[in-house]
């Protein structure tokens, strides 16, 4: 019997974001649904009614929800092809170390970025870099976090390199000096066809953010 | 090779306590380095130096950081008594309660509910009850969170068998009735009566003083603003 997989998400979403990388690096044939989240629909509502939101994937009728959990859930299954998370036990917690920590932080960073102005917005901008650069540490030489292949860690960074492009603009400041590994990284990453399909379009992204800096009434 | 497996923690960190049950629970044995946090040692800014905090499992030099990370490589290398369930779909529905108990319930009840006071609280409480009606439906027709015995979620959510007692004592309010969460209160009781669970919790009158003082400072803080 064919898998029956649904994604319910939300193209600028950096969790969705997530799920479609681990979908598309495991070659799976799924049905992507946008959500409006203003809007949320019966679907979403019944998969996932303790937090009602997305993403959300629904593997033959049973839901997974939290984007982490969902890539887990995807390596675990489809376990034969591409695994993102390594074999070896402390190789794996240092991948979640670090899944935990993008979570944890740049997320938190990031929406302070675009959210503040003048001195704390400086400050904020300070702190993101050294996020970034921690990772960067944590990076090294390797072509990706995986090490030689492509991982979790990697899935999990990806989509906050395609907002990065967006609070650079936002918070006029630029990581390529500061963090040029991460950055011949995340053009490495792009490469692979199953980042640059699950990812939005800049433009698309910045016009989006504009938008939602007005739902916000941030000039 | 003799296994080298240490333990950085405080006396009170529910956190770290978590990983004293799953270490009992495997049978595997370890030493145990108390922190005080107020003078962190050279050890646990070496071994955990992105956050600085405890618990910190260190395995033949190697070290592990974050509670939930630990339980997972814990289960992964000593693999008797197994904390996760074998299904991928049960084990992401365990990962999720667990997640669920961390960012919701633990949120709500400690900085919405015993941090707080007058209208904040109420409002927090609002929430915190719903959050705990989520783990009320979970325990339906089971004994534990993991089913006939003590697994992830329940070594997740266990600091509730504990600490809500000493929440509801300090901050002078009931958190968890009986009558309106009866599996939940059952499972805390026979979670906290459990042979290895009992015999770790931190000492309650210590724990009532520490808390008492956090309570207090955090109220005071509030007023100054």
């Amino acid at each position: 019997m064919a898998d029956e997989i649904i994604l319910l998400d939300f193209w600028p979403s950096m969790f969705g974001m997530k799920v479609r990388i681990a979908l598309a690096e495991k070659g799976l044939k799924y049905e992507y649904r946008d959500e409006d989240l203003f809007n949320k629909g019966p679907l979403l509502l019944e998969m996932n009614p303790i937090h009602k939101k997305i993403p959300v994937l629904i593997h033959n009728g049973k839901p997974i929800c939290e984007s982490q959990i969902i890539v887990q859930y995807i390596d675990e299954v489809w376990k034969d092809k591409s695994p993102l998370l390594p074999s070896d036990p402390y190789h794996r917690a240092q991948a979640r170390f670090w899944a935990d920590y993008i979570d944890k932080k740049l997320h938190l960073l990031g929406a302070r970025l675009w959210r503040t102005k003048g001195e704390e917005q400086e400050a904020n901008k300070k702190e993101y870099i050294e996020c970034l650069k921690l990772l960067e540490g944590e990076l090294g030489d390797k072509p990706y976090f995986g090490g030689e292949n492509f991982g979790f860690v990697d899935v999990n960074l990806m989509p906050y390199f395609s907002w990065l492009y967006v609070f650079e603009i936002a918070a006029n400041f630029s990581i390529e000096a500061e963090c040029p590994k991460l950055i011949t990284w995340a053009k490495r990453c792009m490469e692979k066809e199953s980042v640059s399909t699950s990812l939005p379009d800049h433009q698309k992204l910045y016009d989006f953010f504009l938008q939602l800096k007005k739902w916000h009434g941030i000039e | 090779m003799a296994e080298e497996l240490k333990l950085f923690r405080t006396w009170s960190s529910v956190f770290a306590l978590r990983i004293v049950w799953a270490l009992k629970i495997k049978g595997v044995e370890y030493e145990t380095i108390f922190e005080d946090l107020s003078n962190k040692s050279p050890s646990l800014l070496q071994y955990n130096p992105v956050h600085k905090k405890v618990p910190v499992l260190v395995h033949n030099g190697k070290p592990i950081a974050e509670s939930l990370v630990i339980l997972e490589y814990i289960d992964e290398t000593w693999r008797e008594t197994p904390l996760l369930p074998e299904d991928p779909y049960e084990r992401a529905m365990a990962r999720f309660w667990a997640k669920f108990g961390d960012d919701k319930v633990l949120t709500s009840i400690v900085w919405g509910v015993f941090f707080k006071e007058g209208k904040e609280q109420e409002e927090a409480m609002l929430e915190a009850m719903e959050h705990l009606q989520f783990l009320e439906d979970e325990l339906k027709g089971k004994r534990f969170f993991g089913g006939e015995r003590i697994g992830f979620v329940d070594l997740a959510l266990g600091w509730l068998a504990n600490m809500i007692s000493i929440f509801e004592e300090v901050a002078g309010l009931k958190m968890v009735d009986e009558d309106k969460f009866p599996l939940l209160a059952a499972w805390m009781q026979e979670f906290a009566d459990s042979p290895i669970i009992k015999d770790n919790w931190p000492p309650r009158d210590k724990m009532i003083a520490k808390f008492q003082a956090l309570r207090d400072a955090k109220l005071a803080a509030a007023a100054s603003k």
